[in-house]
């Protein structure tokens, strides 16, 4: 029997190898994604709102903006087609991202997803899923979930009779509410979107690395071929056109929920309203957006 | 929370592989704080009067000076868009701490440019009447075309410079404590997060301003055949240990805390110091940098044991060490807190490089600068004391 074999034992409602909520199979789901974790989004943003209160912030805070590119970064790209017609005072939607570590069979689907839509350079991540493995005599290893799955990475793999349980625990931007990346940014390139997803001003960024230091979970990175600052942002750019994050829609076991927090009918709502969640480093007060249900004490 | 011990399952965030802060943000730190040390010294005498360091005084600020016009450099050499440096004063970003660098470097400057021309002001005055040929015009445009100075206009040098030594005096502390609270500011970093950053950062900044001092104006009598004053050598020996015995106080009075409470991040830091600082921290910062001095220099500083040639190389040799200890404080700081991941689970190496916009040469040249720029100003100002009759009155 191989680690393949195991049942997946995690701290919350025992899963078999697959999903537990009766959404969809490991193996009986294509990377097109599931559709129990797909809430529609109704976005009432618009590119013009956006930049509107972007700008305005900006501006209110600075009253003086010398360097051209002011909100033209990379993430900000407009939406091809927007729903129009909101007043601009209209309620921004707020987001919310939900982590089902019981759900999560380490497939990996996410991350090269991610990777294809985000451009993500090699060596460098905006989302990883860690793999956590409590042995029998009291060792708890983690290693990282390779792109193409374990078995044909050829690793040697830990018999699964020595182990005791495992989890997968997959990792993105935490979009915190009190986001010390933005906070320590000195030039306004690390901004928050009106639906408070963490954005990089890539044509502002001055490539500092202060914002790599403050972010406690990793999250950002100095991308290697553009040199400025880049993290995970819930594929911004996406969620303007109505559409799921890449990771999310590549999920096969809708393990990764995306959608909005205000409308209670929403899926994350729903599940939000009935699990126990919790976030990561809590003691931080940095207010994460991102849920996690089966978190145990070993994630850091 | 729990830390985990980082050798039984290592593992590192992918984004945590490659240090994000290089050697070049070593030198920021080291280098400001001999700009900020090194000002110091020189109010000792221009605001204190302490006249036993008449003889560096002038030099003092002139290094300080010199030192500060290359503090951007590593900066600059460090950002990844360093053409998009002046966004920092031209769109500053209020809740940032990195971005008051600019305004507080700026002032600080300002202070010191101005300080060192009115210091200044009379010899270049009287050089622009002596000097030979073209230098002539060098000292004119330096004296900003007013080639007199009337007694009236010398006091009131004199008043502004003792003020700007006054002003200089908090706004070089504010200038390094600030270099401090950018590391102690980060919470994400257990080995940084310490309200303690901004004084540990300062007392060490004093320390290495007077020991980059103390060792020039040794080595500049050495070289012209001067002979150190025995009484500046002393006060020099005397304020080194003083703001040593401080800097080491703060430094590891913090560690203690955090060791003998077991605070939680207590698991990372102890790996830490006993695995890859190991040689930087233990050896050089405390064993080498810290301790040695603290026993040699009380031999200068206290007693007139042996010859004053004796005594003076125990203050060269305590200099050199304290600045390796510095040096070696502010790479324990810098690259030690990227040591390790934020999974707190794994280490990760540091890649010295030697070549390359960060590599070690470039470290050189940065470090090489301001004694260049040193030895130029000095080929131009006269950095020793005027003899006291020719003062006219003015006490620089
Ligand atoms: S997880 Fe890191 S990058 Fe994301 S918002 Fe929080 S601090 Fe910023
Ligand atoms: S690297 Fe860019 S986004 Fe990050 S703090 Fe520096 S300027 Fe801001």
């Amino acid at each position: 029997m191989s680690f393949f074999d195991l049942p997946i034992v995690t701290s919350g409602p025992a899963v078999s190898g697959a999903c537990a909520s009766g959404g969809c199979a490991t193996g009986g789901c294509a990377s097109g994604g599931c559709s129990t974790a797909r809430p529609d989004l109704k976005s009432e943003t618009s590119r013009r709102d956006f930049l509107k209160t972007a700008t305005t912030l900006t501006l209110g805070a600075m009253s003086l903006t010398l360097l051209p590119g002011a909100m033209a970064g990379d993430d900000a790209v407009p939406p091809a087609s927007k729903p129009s017609g909101f007043p601009s005072h209209a309620k921004k939607p707020m987001y919310g991202f939900l982590i089902d570590t019981t759900k999560c069979t380490g497939a990996g689907k996410c991350l090269t997803a991610c990777r294809v839509e985000n451009g993500v350079p090699e060596g460098q991540a905006r989302t990883w899923v860690e793999r956590y493995v409590h042995f029998k005599d009291g060792r708890v290893e983690v290693d990282l979930v390779p792109e193409i799955g374990y078995a044909a990475s050829g690793e040697p793999q830990p018999a699964a009779e020595d182990v005791l349980r495992a989890y997968f625990v997959p990792k993105l931007c935490n979009q915190c509410v009190d986001a010390p990346c933005n906070q320590v940014c000195p030039v306004h390139a690390s901004i928050k979107s009106p639906e408070g997803i963490e954005l990089v001003d890539t044509d502002r960024c001055i490539g500092c690395g202060y914002c790599v230091q403050a972010c406690p979970y990793g999250i950002r990175y100095m991308n290697h071929e553009t040199n400025v600052a880049d993290k995970c942002n819930w594929c911004y750019h996406r969620v303007m056109r109505n559409e799921q994050p890449a990771c999310v829609e590549a999920c096969p076991t809708g393990a990764r929920v995306f959608g909005r927090i205000d409308d209670p009918d929403s899926e994350i709502s729903k599940r939000l309203a009935t699990l126990p969640t919790s976030v990561l480093k809590q003691h931080l007060g940095t207010l994460p957006l991102t849920r996690y249900v089966g978190l145990t004490d070993e994630v850091t | 929370m729990e830390y985990h011990a980082l050798h039984d399952a290592p593992f590192v965030f992918p984004n945590d592989a490659y240090p994000a802060w290089s050697i070049m943000i070593v030198l920021y730190p080291y280098i400001t704080g001999m700009v900020a040390g090194a000002f110091v010294v020189s109010t000792m005498y221009h605001v204190f009067h302490r006249e036993a360091l008449r003889p560096v005084a002038r030099l003092a600020v002139v290094t300080s000076l010199c030192l500060g016009a290359c503090a951007t450099l590593p900066l600059l050499l460090h950002l990844h868009q360093p053409q998009r440096a002046l966004n920092v004063v031209a769109t500053p970003s209020p809740s940032s701490a990195m971005a008051g660098f600019g305004f507080i470097y700026s002032f600080y400057m300002l202070v010191l440019l101005v300080d060192v021309w009115l210091l200044f002001r009379p010899a270049i005055v009287e050089r622009a009447h002596s000097a030979p040929g073209p230098w002539k015009n060098v000292y004119r445009v330096l004296a900003l075309g007013v080639l007199e100075i009337t007694p009236r206009a010398a006091e009131i040098d004199r008043k502004l410079v003792h003020a700007l030594s006054v002003i200089g005096i908090p706004a070089a502390c504010i200038l390094h404590g600030y270099v401090g609270f950018l590391f102690g500011a980060i919470k994400a970093n257990p080995w940084w997060s310490t309200a303690l950053m901004p004084v540990i950062f300062l007392t060490s900044a004093v320390v290495s301003g007077i020991a980059v001092l103390t060792l020039l104006y040794l080595l500049l009598c050495r070289s012209s055949r001067m002979e150190p004053d025995e009484e500046c050598v002393r006060s020099l020996s005397r304020l080194l240990w003083m703001f040593l015995v401080l800097a080491v106080t703060f430094e590891f009075g913090d560690l203690l805390h955090v060791a003998y409470e077991r605070e939680e991040e207590w698991h990372v830091i102890r790996e830490l110091l006993v695995t890859k600082l190991r040689f930087s921290y233990l050896t050089l910062q405390v064993l080498i940098g810290a301790l040695l001095p603290l026993l040699i220099l009380p031999i200068p500083a206290f007693t007139r044991v042996a010859s004053a040639a004796f005594r003076h190389s125990c203050t060269g040799v305590a200099a050199v060490l304290v600045l390796v200890q510095v040096a070696a404080m502010r790479w324990n700081v810098v690259v030690g807190g990227q040591l390790f991941s934020k999974s707190f689970r794994g280490f990760v190496d540091y890649p010295v490089t030697w070549f390359g916009r960060e590599g070690l040469l470039a470290a050189a040249v940065v470090l090489a600068m301001p004694m260049l720029l040193l030895w130029g100003a000095m080929k131009l100002l006269p950095v020793w004391p005027p003899s006291p009759q020719s003062e006219s009155g003015a006490k620089t």
